[in-house]
């Protein structure tokens, strides 16, 4: 009874977060190229984003931007997170400000006030300054995502390995990284998740010809959301999740394997 | 082993990126700013194939969001496509330069008429060469309303409640009731103004949203009766569904008019001519107007439309000297700007 | 090795320095002055203009409604996930976070599609003869576009904080005879809070500052603080009351921030 209501609230929940997205799949199978109306079933859409240059491009700079953002944002927050950890209350006091200083900023404000930081620093607007933009705004969502984990691991098992004879960097990375390391990669999905779907910041940071998926599809809005954006969202979509499905299970047989050696052994 | 594999990433990412910076175009090229999906690509592929020059192809959303990129100089446009009141703006804080007609030969294409409505914005034709124009007007569901519409006063009449989408944008929304009760619509009249504001107000209860460019999807999915739009999107619409008419009401109403400007930091003047030019020739503008559905103010371009129904379309080509109370919006100056925000914003916070 | 771990900081202030203060610095200066560049306290004070503050106060109601409703939803599935007997939890948190991975305004278009008068939930429920569902255009529109777009953030801390608490410590509870409610209550729930707090600030943030969420689930018929600041920008093209108004936004959420933090029970560690 208990395990069949459970059951029935993950359903919920999962119908709520997937309603839309299986709209827009729907979608990007309508003939019609208006959202409003259903014009018969068809795979043109997927033939015609592939010879779109545009999109295509826009495609190759969003994916290196979030991947080089979330990585960059990743190590530097993660770094700061820990560090933060082991401060006293005053120098962490600054940097709890500052890091939910981009998070309390509207994104226009934010974004504006960065255009005239490069701008006052004679920057050239383009693919850097759109990542250092990014890079910025993603930071935050790695240090409280990773702050959390660090603040339930338990001190005393670091300083064991330290009395041990352990180095510090070494007993960091095989007593505490493990611990927080879910922390660390919710931040870099997270960071990614945000980059992906920034607009505004990305607006006033980009220079002429750089194009996002998101600055793509909002200056389509005017004229209309074009239906390979929609197959182009639907391909994405299906590729993470068939990637997250074999990630998640090569390494469950992996870890079969070694608790059967465990047993034997 | 899983930790050097990271660090590896990381370097060669970090070396890609600075190849990113490195790479740079060379040779000839023009840095184009218009209105998202405002052009037919093709067009974009057959200048580069005929001149040699790269273009550089960026877009906006509203002039608003144009405006503070070209004025801060964060990057260097050649050409720009703003609207009327804007370009006014840009000429009024010194941002444009003046063009060379006798380097854009294929102006002649152009209706004189239109360069005559561009003298409200830009006396002189100095600065600016119409691209794209319009009116605003009513949208209805011709099954979803009683009889023809010709009037705005149909967006105040009780039995359309909840059916009715009005323009989320200041001057467009004020644009409606000033015109209604035949006042300009750039008026700085506090009065006038003030009347218009508590029009608005009397309509709120009536209006299904306030939507930019949702008007042609709502409309299209038979949502809302009545809806104000621009005149280019009439045209699509009714494809899609030929319930809908689009009608410019008889009180009169705004006519808009894009054109081309080059701002005064372009670094590619003669290739911003060379441009121009080209989007002034009849076949490349009759290509954009079937692509786009905007009305073009090219006559050599309406001249070569094969399809009578649109050459003659009472929509695209409205015989202007019908409509004796069109106007374009002008710039009204900071203060004019902050009055109408300041309104409207009572208008939507009721 | 304390000034060592000082080190890792360095990275992070010099980035904070240059692209967080700095910036911040430019907001105050353009927050303070009017268009001639002389000194004012008029852009913060046009907060109290009444529009202002009836768009502040709605704002923060339905910030505050949606904060709820996204932690009653996201507790009970971070728990039940995270105590499931599921081995690849894990990867049934991606499950739910992976929605975010379509673009946003994509996802909230979708949501006009499926709650229109003419929208496909209408469709459903007409063929199977129930009344129509009539929120798009109304704030509970808004709070359901809220809820969906900012979910995530809540369930993944309070997940990451929940499984981390060591089995050991609930079977102790446990065996001293505590029941599952009592458990709950006085061990699993405090030792989740930090997550939770990480949650509702990436959860109440957003909500309190979204424009587009109310301009297209809400029909614009409901100014949020967030549209009177973007509109300030975009349409007025003024910068200064634009940045006023943000500074007042930010101080309000500080303050909201700092009273969470009393409710903390590490008292001021995380905040």
């Amino acid at each position: 009874m208990r395990s069949v209501c459970k059951k029935l609230y993950i359903a919920f929940i999962l119908l709520l977060l997937y309603a839309p997205i299986i709209t827009l799949v729907v979608l990007s199978f309508n003939a019609s190229k208006t959202r409003a109306k259903w014009g018969g079933f068809t795979m043109k859409w997927y033939g015609s984003l592939f010879k779109n240059e545009q999109i295509m491009g826009a495609l190759y700079t969003t994916l290196l931007l979030a991947i080089l953002s979330a990585l960059i944002a990743t190590l530097i927050g993660t770094a700061a997170a820990i560090a933060m950890n082991g401060m006293q209350a005053k120098a962490r006091m600054y940097f709890t400000a500052v890091t939910n200083i981009p998070m309390l900023n509207a994104d226009i404000v934010t974004g504006i006030s960065l255009m005239l930081l490069f701008l006052a620093f004679d920057a050239v607007f383009g693919f850097k300054t759109v990542l250092l933009a990014h890079i910025t705004f993603n930071i935050p969502y790695v240090i409280l995502s990773v702050l959390p984990k660090l603040k339930q691991t338990n001190r005393s098992v670091y300083e064991a390995a330290l009395d041990l004879g352990a180095t510090p960097v070494y007993a960091f990375f095989k007593v505490v990284f493990p611990d927080i390391l879910p922390g660390v990669l919710s931040g870099f999905f997270l960071s990614f998740t945000m980059s992906l779907d920034d607009f505004i910041i990305t607006h006033f940071s980009k220079g002429p010809g750089l194009d996002t998926l998101s600055t793509k599809i909002y200056t389509e809005v005017k004229k209309g959301i074009k239906p390979e954006m929609y197959a182009l969202s639907t391909l994405m979509f299906m590729t993470v999740l068939v990637l997250i499905v074999l990630v998640n299970y090569i390494p469950d047989a992996g870890s079969k394997l070694q608790k059967e050696k465990a047993l034997k052994e | 082993m899983m930790r050097k594999g990271l660090l590896f990433a990381v370097c060669a990412l970090a070396l890609s990126l600075c190849g990113c910076g490195a790479v740079s175009g060379s040779g000839e090229e023009v840095v184009v700013y218009n209105w998202g999906e405002y052009i037919d690509p093709d067009v974009l592929t057959a200048f580069e194939e005929e001149t040699g020059i790269h273009v550089v192809y960026d877009e906006f959303e509203t002039n608003e969001i144009m405006y503070p990129k070209v004025e801060s100089g964060a990057s260097a446009y050649d050409v720009i496509c703003p609207s009327d009141y804007m370009i006014e703006k840009m000429i009024a804080n010194d941002l444009l330069q003046e063009i060379h007609w006798e380097n854009i030969p294929n102006v002649s294409n152009i209706d004189p008429q239109y360069m005559n409505e561009s003298e409200q914005f830009d006396p002189g034709n100095k600065y600016s060469i119409p691209y794209c124009w319009g009116t605003v007007g009513i949208l209805y569901n011709k099954t979803m309303v009683n009889g023809p519409i010709d009037s705005w006063s149909v967006l105040w009449d009780e039995q359309y409640k909840d059916s009715i989408l009005m323009q989320d944008s200041v001057r467009d929304a004020f644009m409606v009731p000033l015109k209604w009760k035949g006042h300009s619509l750039n008026t700085m009249d506090e009065g006038e103004l003030a009347e218009a504001r508590d029009l608005l107000i009397e309509q709120k209860p009536l209006v299904q949203a306030y939507v930019v460019d949702q008007v042609r999807d709502k409309m299209i999915g038979n949502e809302a009766a009545i809806g104000v739009i621009y005149s280019g999107e009439a045209i699509y619409t009714q494809r899609e569904n030929p319930d809908l008419e689009y009608v410019i009401p008889k009180e009169g109403s705004n006519v808009w008019i894009d054109s081309w400007v080059i701002p005064k930091n372009a670094p590619h003047v003669a290739n911003a001519e060379k441009f121009i030019d080209y989007m002034c020739r009849a076949d490349v503008a009759l290509k954009n107007f079937e692509f786009i559905t905007y009305s073009t103010p090219n006559k050599a371009a309406r001249e070569l439309i094969e399809d009578e129904d649109i050459k003659n379309s009472p929509i695209a080509f409205p015989d202007l000297s019908l409509y004796p109370n069109l106007e374009t919006y002008l710039y009204l100056g900071d203060d004019g700007d902050a009055l109408y925000n300041e309104y409207w914003k009572e208008v939507k916070s009721h | 090795m304390k000034n060592k771990k000082h080190l890792l900081s360095f990275p992070y202030l010099f980035w904070s320095a240059g692209f967080i203060l700095i910036p911040l610095c430019m907001i105050f200066f353009y927050g303070f002055t009017d268009k001639q560049l002389h000194f004012t306290f008029e852009n913060v004070a046009s907060v109290a203009e009444p529009e202002n503050v009836k768009a502040l106060l709605i704002s923060i109601l339905l910030a505050l409604i949606s904060t709820a409703i996204c932690v009653l939803l996201a507790y009970p599935l971070a728990l039940i996930l995270s105590r499931s007997a599921i081995k690849n939890s894990g990867f049934m948190i991606f499950v739910f976070i992976l929605p975010m991975w379509m673009n946003f305004l994509l996802r909230t278009l979708a949501w006009q599609t499926l709650l229109e008068k003419n929208g496909v939930i209408n469709m459903i429920l007409s063929f199977l003869h129930l009344p129509n569902l009539n929120i798009i255009n109304t704030p509970y529109a808004i709070i359901l576009g809220m809820v969906y777009n900012f979910l995530p953030f809540m369930i993944l801390p309070i997940y990451n904080a929940l499984v981390k608490i060591d089995p050991n410590v609930i079977n102790a509870a446990r065996d001293l005879g505590a029941n599952g409610l009592q458990t709950f209550l006085y061990v699993i729930f405090p030792l989740s809070i930090p997550g939770l707090i990480s949650g509702i600030t990436m959860v109440s943030v957003p909500a309190l500052t979204t424009f587009v969420i109310s301009d297209m689930l809400g029909g614009g018929k409901i100014l949020l603080i967030g549209n009177v600041i973007e509109q300030e920008f975009k349409q007025a093209n003024n910068w200064h009351v634009g940045s006023g108004l943000s500074i007042v936004l930010m101080l309000f959420i500080l303050l909201a921030m700092g009273l969470t933090a009393k409710y903390d029970k590490e008292g001021g560690s995380y905040f």
